[in-house]
């Protein structure tokens, strides 16, 4: 199991995002998501610039076993894609919480991180 | 949930332990990509003694088994060898697939899927009343598949044996056969669980690595081998199931289940064969699938690990082109219809 940092907020779709220095904020799916899904074999990653609201689903993770939408934490602008995703979907697996980020967002509203789950109420309720 | 003897290794061994038709089994040991190409480069073993063993006894078994199987048992009556065969219902629809193995003189075993382990029962031992045929469910059998294509030396440090595929070699306490679900060289063991146990360890003691379901699934459909449950049931008779093949009707005074609503049926009309797209994205089980002046539907759908892209199996209208098209969340994928034996066709 990847160490979940502890400067992230989820939803309980499994998606992570956090605050980086410049304000954006970074999104991805947990360690547990990818771990439910096995091995990911594409992902579809949305478009940058388009204007996004929160629990939009904006972009699809699959595994061999099953396709998965991704649900948006924050509502925004996107403002970057990992594009290194397209070609190695496998990062997901391997580095959930670092190399294999989604997508970067340009929050509208920064309260709505509130609104998400911490570090700890994400565990409880993907443990339960 | 049932159990195999083997539970335990499993869980231990970073087993993702899931319901498998009513069997806590494991459905990968960490990454069912790894263990797919383990067995397609090296080698790998499977527990699946899930599946259901049936012994029989009595002296009229080969009577019983022209009856009940559309395959003919005469095939394999000259040589201890293993035949495949699947199991009709009086309406020539599809009740289950199955080996049936040559044991010597006039004993037969017949290894069936795990969720029809029930059905099979009643319906053999229905059967069998009729031949004086007594059927021995062995539900404690262990049954463990060593696959790849290192299989066989790993198998001759253990037995001088050597099997031409879907040849058996039955010993004292364990029958070994070249069969197998993954489309390589490879035997399946069945034995009881002590000698299981002890199987199976000195095969992981060896270095060979434990498969789950997921790449156990992978591996059949690139070699294009149906699915009891998805690829055919109940509903389908085997010309549209790409089992023709296994429909014995050279010997005319041999009556099996089925065999008259076979004859009765009108042309099919359906057919099942293999797709695969470079598309990014899956078309899975269910899908639709159109062309001009017909259609269809994905029966089984996969990332392919060996070939890097989707290939699976569907049932089309028989006049099916070339390539189809089918939707995947809005986007128009377009796809090429091949054989089923991925292996050999996209190699």
């Amino acid at each position: 199991m990847a160490e979940v940092p502890n400067n992230l907020k989820f939803l309980e779709s499994h998606e992570w995002a956090r605050t980086e220095d410049d304000g954006s904020v970074t999104v991805g799916i947990s360690d547990h998501a990818q771990g439910l899904l096995g091995d990911i074999v594409f992902v579809e990653l949305p478009e940058v610039g388009s204007e996004v609201n929160k629990q939009d689903d904006v972009a699809v993770v699959e595994s061999v076993k099953a396709a998965s939408d991704v649900y948006t934490p924050l509502s925004g602008e996107v403002l970057e894609v990992n594009e290194a995703l397209n070609d190695s979907p496998e990062i997901i697996n391997s580095s959930p919480y670092e190399d294999g980020w989604f997508f970067k967002i340009k929050p509208n509203n920064i309260e709505e991180l509130s609104e998400l789950l911490d570090n700890e109420a994400y565990q409880e309720l993907s443990e339960s | 949930m049932k159990k195999t003897y083997l539970n335990e290794f499993h869980v231990n061994n970073g087993g993702q332990m899931v319901d498998f038709a009513g069997w806590e089994m494991p459905v990968n040991y960490g990454s069912q990509i790894s263990e797919h190409k383990e067995v397609r480069e090296n080698v790998g073993i499977f527990d699946v003694s899930h599946m259901a063993v049936f012994d029989f006894a009595g002296s009229r078994q080969v009577e019983f088994l022209e009856h009940l199987l559309p395959n003919d048992i005469n095939k394999i009556l000259a040589s201890r060898r293993a035949l495949y065969s699947p199991l009709l219902n009086d309406k020539g629809m599809i009740l289950d697939d199955l080996i049936v193995y040559h044991l010597g003189d006039e004993n037969f075993r017949i290894i069936s899927n795990c969720g029809t382990r029930d059905q099979n029962n009643a319906w053999f031992r229905k059967v069998a009343l009729n031949f004086d045929v007594a059927v021995d469910f062995k539900e404690e059998a262990s049954i463990i598949a060593l696959q790849g294509p290192k299989a066989n030396d790993h198998l001759n440090i253990l037995f001088d044996v050597a099997l031409e595929p879907f040849h058996i070699k039955n010993l004292d306490d364990v029958m070994i056969a070249r069969t197998g679900y993954t489309g390589e060289v490879g035997f399946e063991i069945i034995s009881d669980a002590s000698r299981g146990f002890e199987l199976w360890n000195h095969f992981i003691e060896k270095g060979i690595k434990p498969v789950g379901l997921a790449a156990r699934d992978t591996l059949r459909l690139e070699a294009g081998f149906n699915l009891y449950g998805s690829d055919m049931t109940a509903e389908n008779h085997p010309y549209e199931s790409n089992l023709g093949w296994t429909i014995d009707m050279s010997n005319n005074t041999r009556d099996f289940i089925g065999k008259s609503a076979l004859l009765d049926l009108q042309s099919d009309s359906k057919k099942l064969v293999g797709f695969h797209t470079d598309a990014r994205g899956v078309l899975r089980a269910g899908t639709e699938i159109y062309f001009d002046g017909g259609s269809g539907i994905v029966t089984s759908g996969t990332w392919s690990p060996t070939f890097g892209k989707n290939i699976g199996l569907c049932r089309v209208d028989n006049n099916y082109p070339d390539t189809g098209n089918a939707k995947l969340r809005d986007k128009e994928i377009n796809l090429h219809f091949c054989e089923t034996n991925f292996l050999k066709y996209l190699k």
